[in-house]
């Protein structure tokens, strides 16, 4: 009774700490512009189950796909065990779905048990990747301490969870061997059978050891929950909604701002009245509440995988941007303004901008918006669009582009071309042979 | 071929209107070595005897290096007068030279009031070869070249057009090699974003020089384009590494035009 009260409390404590923390990123989300991204239900749909789903976009590196792939199966999969264990430690109960499953608990316990053995191999794998081999796509200026670190804090939270899993099912299997109480007879235990032998004889150690891996897998799973609004394995959440509202646009297309429209329009026809649209709004993105909440959510969903950074024509050739970066950034500076929403209420100025504060002008035109990192990102997000927002905030709110680049708009309002030839030689290339 | 270039004020005098626009673009116009893709293109369109015109001097910038930029009124000025001139001459199908304009006029104009068929010369010469209009005979032998394609992104990446160009080269008989980097992978020549106005950000090397490594890696003695601005970054990466013998950078309307002998 005690066991199970406790059980009740930690786990209630859990999921309202989750809430509350998960429920301040959507408010910060939220935070955002508002973009409409309901249109073509059906075509959303698809997208996201063959893009977040069916992982379609992780295929282009076998390596990483199939490690990943073992590990997001089997975190959907597991999370069935999870679903029991919730059951057990509530009322009490001992495998509560073993007599009702009969055979087929067997075999899902079997497959669970294999899942969580290639889980464990995967995240080695990862932890050597990144630390032994130390790939590339894993470091970089944004790359710093904590983002290093949460993942192979990530990678070793997942290595004990399986552990624990696979250490209970063995004390677990060997008291059913034992005949011991309600240990009934659950199957063949594909994996940890392997791990029973080592484990010690006794019984009443043998419980200890079953119940303390119980314990500690349940309370490792609350508490990684509530480690990911903290982490970028809050992608686990995020990736699926933030697919189903991708752009569906062809990448080349870029928006029209409809601000500019007005104004354009009510200057080449003097007659012309733009609607009104109520408090006119800042030309493009110097801070992030500038930003739509799909960029916003995007910021949110980015794991740092880095693959948008390793196929980025300014990037390899050594330049200072970086896809990531920006999103980090994004990431780290919408937190802010909401931790100051928080702390200091609506008003407060905390004088810091994304632009400059985080991001600098040097990154912003080394873009060459080729849309290499959009193709790459495994869930969709557009880094691109981030910065063709802040340079249309510097081009036309500060008048700071560089000064070859005002040129060329000079040449385009005035001759009709980005250099300096009169529109009247337009036509001469008919002529030269 | 003796070129004659018909303008769509030529055509509006005699009360007639072709069944393409070629939209030629500023670096088609300007450009030395672009006008003669240019011409290439008009050499094809003569050679098919599909009826067409071009704006000539009342072809505008439409644009697009502005947008990129950051700079969305004069993107959209000069997108309201371009289009006031398309509507003026009642035009339905636009043919371009390059990616650029392509993309913009195809995706961007619409928001604003323009709407238009629009292909880019890679899909016309790939329509063409189809329908069986154009073959690759009568002139230069490509046979047994390594040709590799790179890939102009906003033809590419920004509008899935991948094939189009692949099929001008295929029809050639010659060896087609890709790049490790090319289609969606493919790695831009370093021009987009405006970066063609402007030096590049400090840096360890240029994006084209980047790109040329992979043109070297892959073998190839042409690398086709089909964008006037990835022309002028891969020339200039050629020359830089001095292969200038070795690989020589064409446009497909011109493997086209020599194939032919046009």
């Amino acid at each position: 009774m005690i066991a199970q009260a406790i059980f009740i409390i930690i786990l209630g404590a859990a999921i309202y700490l989750f809430t509350k923390n998960a429920g301040k990123i959507r408010r910060n989300i939220l935070l955002g512009k508002d973009v409409d991204r309901t249109d073509q239900p059906a075509l959303r749909w698809k997208t996201m189950a063959k893009v977040a789903l069916g992982q379609s976009k992780m295929v282009k590196r076998p390596v990483a796909a199939v490690m990943h792939f073992f590990i997001y199966v089997g975190f959907i999969i597991i999370n069935l065990e999870v679903l029991e264990i919730m059951i057990d430690g509530v009322f009490g109960s001992h495998r509560v779905f073993s007599a009702p499953l009969g055979n087929l608990y067997g075999l899902l316990i079997g497959s669970f048990e294999v899942l969580a053995l290639l889980v464990l191999i995967a995240c080695v794998v990862f932890l050597c990747r990144r630390n032994i081999v130390r790939l590339k796509r894993f470091s970089g200026t944004e790359m710093t301490q904590w983002p290093k670190s949460d993942a192979n804090y990530i990678l070793c939270i997942e290595i004990l969870l399986m552990t624990a899993f696979l250490t209970m099912n063995a004390a677990d299997y060997k008291l059913q061997l034992l005949h011991f109480e309600h240990y009934v007879k659950a199957g063949s235990f594909p994996v940890s059978s392997f791990i029973a032998p080592i484990l010690p004889g006794g019984a009443r150690a043998l419980i200890m050891l079953e119940r303390g891996c119980w314990w500690f897998h349940i309370i490792g799973i609350l508490a990684f929950l509530n480690y990911l609004p903290y982490s970028k394995h809050f992608h686990i959440l995020l990736a699926f909604p933030n697919v189903y509202y991708s752009n569906l646009n062809p990448k080349g297309k870029f928006t029209n701002m409809a601000s500019v429209t007005n104004e354009v329009k009510a200057m080449l026809d003097p007659s012309f009245v733009p609607e009104n649209t109520g408090e006119p709004a800042r030309f493009g993105v110097k801070d992030v509440t500038d930003l739509t909440w799909k960029n916003l959510m995007e910021a949110y969903t980015c794991t740092e995988c880095g693959r948008c950074t390793s196929v980025c024509p300014a990037n390899i050739t050594g330049k200072l941007l970086s896809p990531r970066k920006i999103m980090m950034d994004t990431r780290d500076r919408i937190t802010e303004v909401g931790n100051n929403l928080d702390k200091h209420g609506k008003d407060y100025d905390d004088a810091k901008t994304l632009l400059d504060n985080y991001i600098t002008r040097e990154e912003l035109w080394a873009c060459t918006s080729c849309n290499a990192c959009v193709e790459a990102c495994p869930v969709n997000i557009n880094p691109l669009e981030i910065i063709t927002e802040m340079r249309r905030y510097a081009v036309m709110e500060e008048s700071q582009a560089p000064a070859s680049l005002n040129n060329m708009f000079g040449n385009v309002e005035n001759n009709g071309a980005p250099w300096k030839y009169s529109q009247a030689d337009r036509l001469n290339w008919a002529n030269n042979e | 071929m003796d070129l004659k270039i018909p303008t769509m004020a030529e055509l509006a005098a005699e009360g007639k209107e072709p069944e393409i626009l070629f939209w030629v673009g500023c670096a088609g116009s300007f450009d030395e070595r672009a006008q003669k893709i240019t011409r290439d293109i008009c050499k094809i369109l003569q050679h098919v005897g599909i009826s067409y015109a071009v704006l000539g001097t009342e072809e505008s910038c439409t644009g697009d290096p502005a947008k990129r930029a950051g700079n969305e009124f004069l993107f959209q000025m000069m997108a309201m007068n371009n289009i006031a001139v398309l509507d003026g001459y009642n035009i339905k199908k636009i043919v371009t030279g390059c990616p650029h304009c392509f993309n913009t006029i195809k995706n961007e104009y619409p928001g604003l009031g323009g709407n238009y068929e629009v292909i880019h010369h890679s899909q016309l010469i790939q329509q063409l070869i189809d329908e069986g209009k154009l073959k690759a005979e009568g002139g230069e032998s490509f046979k047994g070249k390594k040709i590799t394609f790179h890939d102009p992104c906003y033809l590419g990446r920004g509008n899935s057009v991948y094939e189009a160009p692949r099929a001008a080269l295929e029809i050639l008989d010659a060896e087609l090699v890709e790049m490790k980097r090319c289609r969606s992978s493919g790695l831009c020549c370093g021009a987009g974003g405006g970066q063609m106005f402007k030096e590049p950000e400090a840096g360890r090397k240029d994006i084209n020089i980047e790109r040329i490594e992979d043109v070297i890696e892959s073998k190839a003695q042409v690398v086709a384009s089909a964008c006037p601005f990835c022309m002028t970054m891969l020339t200039d990466g050629v020359k830089h590494q001095n292969k200038e013998q070795e690989i020589k950078v064409l446009d497909i309307a011109e493997i086209t035009v020599r194939a032919n002998g046009l």
